[in-house]
C-alpha cells in the first residue's frame, strides 16, 4: 500500500472539520491579499490608481498591454537590464555557490583528513551569521580592492554559503554508502572519479535543493547589491525597483506616472519565482525541513 | 529526536552492495605492509578530503574570516580631518555604546523581537495543527499558499504591503470610509511597529509553518492512539504530545528568527520613503550602519556598529538559549 492510500484511506475517516476549513480559507485569504492587489493595480493606468474607487477590484478599462509597453520602455528600457542582471547574480552566484557546497559537503561526509573536526565545528558557526551580517565588513573591504560597483561585488559574496555545505554533507552521509565508494576505489577509479560517477547521481536531490535556495536567495539578495553598486546598470531587479519607489515616493505628485510601471514591475519580477515554487515545491520542502531538524 | 522529515530519502542502495571485508583482503600480507597500506589511505584520505573541501575553504576564508577580522581592525581606528587615522582601541566601542542613535536601534529590534517571534511562531504552530489535522484537497492547497510568501523578495513583500497601507492607492480607507471612519495609517510613526510586524509575519509564518509541519508529520501516529485509549482529549494531545515533541524544532527556529531579526534592514528600508518620516536612518542598527558607511564615509565608525551589534545579537542568543534550556526541561 502506497502513502497516498494511506492518506487517502485517513480522510475518508476523518470528520469534515467545517469551522478549521473556515480559518483555513481566511488565512489563505490573508495571504494572497498582497497578490491579488498587485494583479489587480498593475492592470490600471494612473488615473484609475489614484482616482479609482475599488482599490482591490479592476477598472472599467484594463491597461496591462500598455503598462507593460511603458514598463519595458521607460528610461531606455533599464527594466529589461535589471531582469537580465537578476538572472545573471542568481544563475552564477547560485551554480557556483552549489558547485562549491557539494564538493565540501562531500568532503567533509566522506573523508577523514586533518582538521575536518575542527573545519566543520567552524561551518556550523558560520551557519549561524546571517549574510546581512556580512554585506557592510565585505562592502568595506571590496572598497579597499577597488571591487565595488562591478559584477564581482554581487557575485563572490554569494558564493559562500556554509547552510548548503551542511545540508550536502547531511545528506552525503546516509546517501552514498561507503561500501559503494571502496568498490569503486578496488575496480581502480580516482577519487574524482568516484566522486563524479557514483556520488553525484546518488546526491542528485539534495544538489536541485542546494541550488534552488541558493538561485532565489541571490534572485531575492537586496542589502548586498545596494551597498555595492552605484551604476543602475548593473542593479538587480529588486535594488532597481526600490530604485524607483524611492524616486515615486520623493517625487510626491510628479512621480504619480512611475506608479504604475513600480507595480507591475514588482509582478513581473515575482512571477519566475512564483513558476519556480509552484513546480518544484518537493525540493523547497525537503531542503528547509531537513536543514532545520536534524 | 523521533521525527523523520519530508526531505530527502536517506537510505538507497546502502543495502545493496556486500561490504568488502578489510580481513580477506589484507590477510596473508605481514603487519608492515599493512602499516604502510594504511599510512597511504591516510594520504590519500588526506588529499583528496582537502581538495574537496579546499575551495570552499578559499571561499570562506576570503568572505567571511578575512572581512571580519579587516572589519574589525578598522573599529579600532578613528579617522578625523585634523588628526589623521589614530589607534584608540576599544575607543569607538564606548562611543557606540554610549549612542543614542545605536541604543534607541537596539531597543528597537529587541522590542520588535520580543513581540514579533511569540506573535510568528504561534500563528506558524496554529496553521501547523491545523494542517496536520485536516487533510482535505483545500488543507493541501492552503498549506502551500501560505507559505508563497516565503519565495517573494523581502523588498517585493514590503513594497506591496506599503501598496496596500497607501492613502492613496490602498484599499484600508476605502474600506474604512465606506463606514464613515478614517482608516488606521500603518506607515505613520505611532502604527509603524504593527505596520512592520505584519509583513515579516506574512512574509516568514509560512516557512515556520512548513518546519513545524513537516515535524508533526513525523511524529508516530501510534502514540495518538495510545493517549487517545487512555483518555485524552484533542487539546490533551496537542499540548502534552505534540508541542512537546515540537520543542526542539521550535527552539532552533526561534534562534534563527531572533538571529534575522536583530539584523532588521530590507522591510523598513522600503518603507522608508513611503512612509514618510516614520523611520529615521538610525531606525534598526543595520540602518545605522549603512548610513554610516554611505552617507558619511565613515568606514571605522560603521564597522564598530556591525560588531556592537553582532555583540547583541550574541548576547540575546546566548539568554535565550539560557532560558529555553531551563524551559526545556520544564517541558520534558
Amino acid at each position: 500500500m502506497s502513502a497516498t492510500d494511506i492518506e487517502r484511506r485517513r480522510a475518508r475517516r476523518t470528520p469534515r472539520h467545517i469551522p478549521l476549513h473556515i480559518v483555513l480559507a481566511l488565512l489563505v485569504i490573508y495571504f494572497l491579499i498582497p497578490f491579488w492587489w498587485v494583479i489587480v493595480n498593475s492592470s490600471k493606468d494612473s488615473a484609475g490608481l489614484f482616482g479609482g474607487t475599488n482599490a482591490l477590484w479592476f477598472a472599467s478599462d484594463i491597461n496591462y498591454i500598455e503598462n507593460l509597453k511603458q514598463l519595458f520602455t521607460y528610461n531606455g528600457g533599464l527594466y529589461a537590464r535589471w531582469l537580465a542582471n537578476s538572472a545573471l547574480y542568481a544563475f552564477a552566484g547560485g551554480i557556483g555557490a552549489t558547485v562549491l557546497a557539494v564538493l565540501a559537503g562531500y568532503g567533509f561526509a566522506k573523508y577523514s583528513f586533518v582538521g575536518r573536526r575542527v573545519g566543520f565545528s567552524i561551518l556550523l558557526g558560520a551557519v549561524m551569521v546571517p549574510a546581512t551580517a556580512l554585506v557592510i565588513p565585505t562592502f568595506i573591504l571590496f572598497s579597499q580592492v577597488g571591487l565595488t560597483d562591478t559584477i564581482w561585488s554581487v557575485i563572490l559574496p554569494t558564493l559562500l554559503n556554509p547552510f548548503g555545505v551542511f545540508l550536502v554533507n547531511l545528506y552525503a552521509r546516509d546517501a552514498v554508502p561507503d561500501e559503494l565508494l571502496d568498490a569503486a576505489r578496488v575496480d581502480g577509479a580516482g577519487e574524482f572519479r568516484t566522486f563524479v560517477k557514483v556520488a553525484l547521481p546518488l546526491m542528485r536531490p539534495v544538489i536541485v535543493t542546494v541550488l534552488l535556495l541558493s538561485v532565489v536567495s541571490s534572485w531575492n539578495n537586496y542589502f548586498l547589491p545596494l551597498a555595492m553598486l552605484v551604476d543602475n546598470r548593473l542593479f538587480p531587479v529588486t535594488v532597481g525597483i526600490g530604485l524607483w519607489q524611492s524616486t515615486a515616493s520623493t517625487y510626491g505628485a510628479a512621480g504619480t506616472n512611475l506608479w504604475s510601471i513600480i507595480i507591475l514591475g514588482s509582478l513581473v519580477s515575482i512571477i519566475p519565482l512564483i513558476i519556480a515554487f509552484l513546480s518544484l515545491q518537493r525540493y523547497w520542502r525537503g531542503g528547509l525541513t531537513v536543514g532545520a531538524l536534524k | 529526536m523521533t521525527t523523520s522529515t519530508n526531505g530527502p530519502a536517506p537510505t538507497r542502495g546502502g543495502r545493496r552492495t556486500t561490504p568488502l571485508s578489510d580481513d580477506i583482503t589484507t590477510a596473508p600480507t605481514t603487519d608492515a605492509v599493512r602499516t604502510r597500506k594504511r599510512r597511504r589511505t591516510n594520504l590519500r584520505q588526506n588529499v583528496a578530503g582537502w581538495l574537496f573541501v579546499g575551495p570552499f575553504g578559499i571561499i570562506f576564508l576570503a568572505l567571511l574570516v578575512l572581512p571580519i577580522g579587516y572589519a574589525l581592525y578598522l573599529s579600532l581606528f578613528q579617522k578625523s580631518l585634523i588628526l589623521g587615522t589614530k589607534f584608540v582601541f576599544l575607543g569607538n566601542y564606548l562611543k557606540v555604546f554610549g549612542d543614542p542613535s545605536f541604543i534607541s536601534g537596539v531597543w528597537f529590534v529587541v522590542r520588535f523581537s520580543l513581540v514579533l517571534i511569540p506573535v510568528q511562531m504561534a500563528i506558524s504552530l496554529a496553521i501547523a495543527l491545523i494542517l496536520d489535522t485536516v487533510t482535505s484537497k483545500f488543507a493541501r492547497f492552503s498549506r502551500l499558499m501560505i507559505f508563497l510568501p516565503y519565495a517573494i523578495p523581502t523588498v517585493i513583500g514590503a513594497l506591496m504591503w506599503g501598496f496596500l497601507y497607501s492613502k492613496n492607492f490602498g484599499p484600508i480607507a476605502d474600506i474604512f470610509g465606506a463606514f464613515g471612519a478614517a482608516g488606521p495609517d500603518f506607515l505613520s510613526s505611532n502604527l509603524i511597529f504593527s505596520g512592520l510586524l505584519n509583513v515579516v509575519t506574512w512574509q516568514w509564518a509560512g516557512y515556520y509553518m512548513i518546519i513545524l509541519y513537516a515535524a508533526l508529520q513525523g511524529i508516530d501516529p501510534s502514540l495518538y492512539e495510545a493517549a487517545r485509549i487512555d483518555g485524552a482529549s484533542q487539546w490533551q494531545i496537542i499540548y502534552r504530545i505534540k508541542i512537546r515533541l515540537l520543542a526542539p524544532a521550535l527552539v532552533l527556529i526561534l534562534v534563527f528568527a531572533l538571529i534575522g531579526t536583530l539584523q532588521f534592514f530590507n522591510e523598513p528600508k522600503i518603507l522608508q520613503q513611503l512612509a514618510a518620516g516614520a523611520i529615521p536612518d538610525d531606525f534598526t542598527p543595520n540602518m545605522y550602519a549603512y548610513q554610516q558607511a554611505f552617507t558619511l564615509a565613515n568606514s571605522n565608525y560603521s564597522s564598530t556598529i556591525s560588531f556592537a551589534l553582532g555583540a547583541v545579537v550574541f548576547i540575546c542568543v546566548y539568554i535565550f538559549m539560557f532560558a529555553t534550556r531551563k524551559r526545556g526541561n520544564f517541558l520534558s
